[in-house]
């Protein structure tokens, strides 16, 4: 800005100061979401775009029309839909053994002090901001101590392990703000210890209870430092695309990456809707 | 309005303190009953061994200033603490381990609990449904039960649609649906504004009488236990100081602390300097003179002697005849509409305070700096802590 723009600034600024910068902050405000919008969208449109592009060599990083084939010829690479099926069962079975498991722990250190909740909690926050690289590293070795042959079910063994700290972390903030007196109130109306967790608990906590295994699914289905170190023979989708940058990305990897995004954005949607209605 | 059937038969098999259709036995018994808690490595003893019993469809209130014990005896009553020990008999029957889904008593709970992910209906059915009642009933008796409380139609709200008052209501219905043999209620109407507070006193007074339930209810409010009690335990720092029905807790305070807790009163000490028939004298200071009733007092003996502010007449000079008379100056004059309020300090220095209602006034209005006269009869002096004045 020069010293006339300042002054003519400031001239207006003095004569219409408040519409001047509400006009201002509303504007810039808007500007700014949008680039923010974009920046993080960009990659994505990308990856959406390219699922859409008819090449013809190996490599789809330059533009050359339209086409649908890829969605059509989804299954053609057997490697990748095997790779796929994997990723998708182990962040299913991520997501309810970590979603179990993170639930209990979270119960328990929101609601009880006992013997070790202290270490507990540290350990819980201390899986969460180890670096993966050490932890995949360290549980290639505990594993081959053990002699346990590395694959599918070390793999989620794995993931449940660093992802039942997000879950238990996530139940726990959410027990810290139910009612005791509502599980009181259950059980003074005759509801057994059961009945209480199931008609009263449960439902007061499943909000954390869904984001924490939906954040153990994400978490797990794109995981490639920890999986590489102890899947074993096993291919997961993340280590079938890491493998196959050198030899050119086939574009069934960006209708892969599109579909599962899509049903990311579902659920995102489904949640806020249902978060609005509770 | 509906009139609710006082029948307990579907309450369920497993709840524990059925009576055993001995109507002298009492719905609530505490014996004993002490309450330790361990916080921070230190041993609080919340309640100090309570004992007393409440009779069937009484109206018992706990009350006492914040952090006496009254919700810790409450819980215990209910079952969610379990006392350090002594007993607790619901109908005779020593249900001091059994877990509270197996008592049968309801409690209303200060901050409500209504369950937020159910509607209005399935939180009044709860009860009912976990004692597995048959569906038609279920349906009758959750209707009839928000008809007492006035309520229906509003069956499909959720409670944070609902005002504080409305919501005191659901809870009360959510408790009283199961017609249980004792409902318990901590503070029940403390979140809500004065209005609706005496408006829900009056209520929960007629709900009481309708269904004909034990009450046991916990308040701080001394106006709240004086309305609407049948008998009331003031309770001290863990301990019952005094258990009478209203009209003896006010007029007869078995402690000073219960004299002072329980709305205004004076608190005069001397000896006794006479006693003549059934009437003692206690001299104050050079003038004046407390007279009371009671042939147990002795020569010389200390007492404390407590006269309600509306027993006392201020009057210019000094009375004659068998009342007490105490000199003092007026120190301050309040007008507090229906009656004013005179602060008399006397010639020892003690305050004392008087309140006149405003219809007679002819009588002795007296203005801030005036020499006076108080007196009042002897059986208006009362001696804490003595047998012999009851
Ligand atoms: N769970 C608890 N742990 C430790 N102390 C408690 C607990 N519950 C109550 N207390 C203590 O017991 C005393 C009585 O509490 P409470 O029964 O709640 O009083 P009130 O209901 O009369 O206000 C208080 O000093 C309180 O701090
Ligand atoms: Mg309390």
């Amino acid at each position: 800005m020069n010293t006339l723009e300042q002054a003519a600034a400031g001239t207006t600024a003095r004569r219409r100061p408040r519409r001047r910068g509400a006009f201002f902050r509303g504007r810039l405000l808007h500007i700014w979401t949008w680039l923010v919008i974009t920046w993080l969208f960009l990659p994505i449109a990308v990856m959406i775009l390219f699922g859409f592009n008819d090449t013809r060599g190996r490599y789809n990083q330059t533009w050359q029309g339209f086409t649908l084939r890829w969605y059509a010829e989804l299954f053609a690479i057997d490697d990748l839909t095997v790779a796929l099926v994997n990723s998708l069962l182990i962040a299913l079975l991520t997501m309810l053994i970590a979603g179990v498991l993170g639930t209990l722990i979270g119960l328990a250190l929101g609601r009880y002090r006992f013997r070790g909740s202290g270490l507990m909690k540290l350990v819980m926050f201390a899986a969460i901001s180890c670096a993966e690289i050490i932890m995949g590293a360290s549980l290639l070795s505990m594993f081959v101590t053990l002699a346990v042959p590395l694959g599918f079910w070390t793999t989620v063994i794995a993931h449940v392990m660093f992802s039942v700290s997000f879950v238990a972390v996530t139940v726990r903030a959410r027990v810290m703000v139910v009612d005791r007196s509502l599980e009181e109130a259950a059980r003074d109306l005759g509801a057994s210890g059961w009945e209480t967790f199931r008609l009263v608990t449960f439902p007061m906590i499943f909000p954390g209870v869904l984001a924490g295994s939906l954040l153990a699914f994400a978490l797990s289905i794109d995981d490639f430092v920890i999986t590489n170190f102890v899947s074993g023979g096993t291919v997961t989708f993340p280590l079938w695309i890491y493998g196959a940058t050198r030899v050119g990305i086939p574009p069934q990897v960006n209708v892969m990456g599109t579909l599962i995004f899509g049903v990311g954005v579902l659920i995102a949607v489904l949640n806020a809707f249902g978060g609005r209605r509770r | 309005m509906t009139e609710i059937q006082v029948g307990r038969a579907a309450a369920g098999p497993a709840a524990v303190g059925r009576p055993p259709d001995r109507p002298e036995v009492p719905a609530i018994e505490l014996e004993g009953v002490v309450k330790d808690f361990v916080s921070r490595g230190e041993v609080v003893r919340a309640v100090k061994g309570v004992s007393f019993s409440i009779a069937e469809g009484e109206f018992f209130s706990l009350l006492g200033p914040s952090g006496c014990g009254k919700t810790t005896t409450m819980r215990m009553i209910a079952g969610f603490e379990e006392p350090t020990s002594g007993r607790i008999r619901l109908h005779g029957v020593d249900v001091t381990d059994v877990p509270p889904n197996r008592r049968d008593v309801n409690m209303v709970f200060q901050s409500y609990a209504l369950f937020p992910h159910m509607n209005v209906w399935e939180n009044v059915a709860f009860g009912l449904k976990r004692k597995k009642v048959p569906e038609p009933e279920i349906r009758r008796r959750v209707g009839e039960m928000l008809e007492i409380v006035g309520l229906t139609g509003r069956e499909k709200s959720r409670p944070r649609e609902l005002s504080g008052g409305q919501q005191q209501r659901v809870a009360l219905a959510r408790a009283l649906v199961n017609r249980p043999r004792a409902l318990l209620l901590d503070e029940p109407l403390g979140a809500l504004d004065l209005k609706l507070r005496q408006q829900m006193q009056l209520e929960l007074k007629r709900i009481q009488r309708e269904v004909g339930i034990t009450f046991v209810y916990v308040t701080h409010d001394q106006s709240e236990a004086l309305t609407m009690s049948d008998r009331i335990a003031v309770m001290n720092d863990g301990a019952v100081e005094q258990l009478a029905d209203p009209r003896e807790i006010y007029e007869r305070p078995a402690t000073a602390f219960v004299a002072s807790f329980i709305g205004t009163s004076n608190l005069l000490s001397g000896q006794i300097s006479a006693i003549s028939g059934d009437v003692a004298t206690v001299r104050l200071g050079d003038r004046g003179r407390v007279l009371l009733n009671g042939g147990g007092h002795r020569l010389g003996e200390s007492v404390q002697i407590t006269v309600r502010p509306e027993k006392i007449r201020i009057l210019p000079g000094e009375p004659e005849g068998d009342v007490s008379a105490v000199p003092g100056v007026v120190s301050e004059v309040v007008y507090l509409g229906t009656y004013n309020s005179y602060a008399v300090t006397l010639d020892g220095g003690a305050e004392v305070t008087v309140f006149e209602q405003n219809a007679h006034d002819s009588t002795g209005t007296a203005e801030r700096g005036d020499s006076v006269w108080l007196s009042w009869q002897p059986h208006h002096s009362y001696a804490i802590g003595s047998a012999s004045s009851r």
